[in-house]
């Protein structure tokens, strides 16, 4: 039975990081063509089809940063990190986006 | 923190390429970030001089006037308007009915900090700013406080140090030295007024400190202009749309 449930997920779950897969690397050719706005509707999509795909959540953030829309650019690198705790180029991205993000919302008082 | 994760970055990246296990692409990005109030109802901007407290080794009210204004004459689109730096503490004082100070720059800026709060009550006299607009057809106004002082601080400081180890590679560091520093702390607040109507759009208040060991000469002017090119920036963007550059690592 189990070996039946496993069949059947193990394929479909492939089938989802392949079409995800897909999105993102359409997306990441738009983006070096410096079309923003369609490559984070890819990465978008690609989060959608794939909501553990740690890289495509960590592209969003990029996509949504260039775009200035900083709070959710915020959330998707946060995700991207969670997903994939140990990758160093989420890490340095998000320090990045932060340094900026942190600067626009600053309002140093005393 | 940003630059050694992007060196650590960096290094994995070479690995991993190499070892042909992870596709990432490099790419040049300028980041927007939006301006912090919409100016676009004003062709012409008037700065119109700040309270000042603090230090008397500089003129703040002057330097600080006279630098925004070459600033936004070539990094904004509004028409910078020339005319005298108001000195607004004398203009408190003579509402109060003191005698106004010496008019030598020096003694202008000789108040504490409670001084030049106390003056503050002038940025919410509305037929004020709106009188100075009519003069000058209506322009975006700035103006706000400027305290300028002399710091010093004795304790442990960290700085980074590189090195190289016996293998040639270069290493990092952190120096801890127990030290005496001296130096300056800027605290501008910046107010920006509509001149139409003398009512304010937006504050913004920032801190910088700049120390220096002990024994290091640097002049109050060098170390204004050090902090306000720190916070320049951020003025700016308070009118205008900025772009920051970097660079991000797109995965697959």
């Amino acid at each position: 039975m189990l070996a039946l449930v496993v069949a059947g997920v193990v394929p479909a779950f492939a089938d989802q990081r392949a079409d995800a897969k897909a999105q993102v690397a359409f997306g990441i050719s738009v983006a070096q063509k410096g079309l923003w706005k369609e490559a984070a509707f890819r990465w978008q999509k690609a989060v959608e089809i794939d909501p553990t795909y740690g890289e495509a959540w960590n592209n969003l953030g990029i996509g949504y940063e260039q775009l200035g829309r900083f709070n959710e650019a915020r959330a998707a690198y946060e995700k991207a990190m969670a997903l994939e705790p140990d990758n160093s180029f989420i890490r340095a991205n998000y320090d990045q986006f932060r340094d900026i993000y942190d600067r626009q919302n600053r309002r140093r008082g005393k | 923190m940003t630059a050694r994760t992007v060196v650590a970055a960096s290094s994995l990246a070479v690995a991993l390429a190499s070892a042909g296990c992870l596709s990432f692409y490099e790419i040049a990005v300028e980041t927007p970030i939006q301006a912090k109030i919409d100016v676009s109802s004003f062709q012409r901007v008037l700065i119109a001089g700040f309270l000042t407290g603090g230090s008397k080794s500089i003129d703040p009210n002057t330097e600080t006037a006279r630098l925004l204004r070459s600033q936004l004459r070539s990094k904004s689109d509004l028409r910078v308007i020339d005319a005298e730096v108001l000195l607004l503490g004398e203009e408190m004082e003579k509402r109060r009915g003191t005698p106004a100070p010496s008019p030598s720059p020096a003694a202008a800026t000789a108040r504490t900090e409670r001084d030049v709060v106390a003056d503050e009550v002038i940025f919410t006299d509305v037929d004020y700013w709106k009188k100075l607009g009519a003069e000058y057809q209506s322009p975006l106004i700035i103006t706000g406080s400027i305290m300028f002082t002399e710091v010093s601080k004795s304790g442990v400081f960290s700085t980074p140090q590189t090195f190289s180890d016996p293998q040639g590679q270069v290493r990092y560091a952190e120096d801890r030295t127990f030290k005496d520093m001296k130096g300056y702390a800027l605290t501008p607040k910046f107010i920006f007024i509509d001149g139409r109507t003398g009512a304010q759009l937006f504050t913004e208040t920032y801190n910088e400190e700049r120390l220096y060991a002990a024994g290091q000469n640097v002049p109050s002017l060098s170390a204004y202009f050090e902090m306000m090119d720190g916070l320049l920036p951020s003025f700016l963007n308070t009118l205008s749309t900025q772009k920051i550059r970097g660079s991000r690592i797109m995965l697959k």
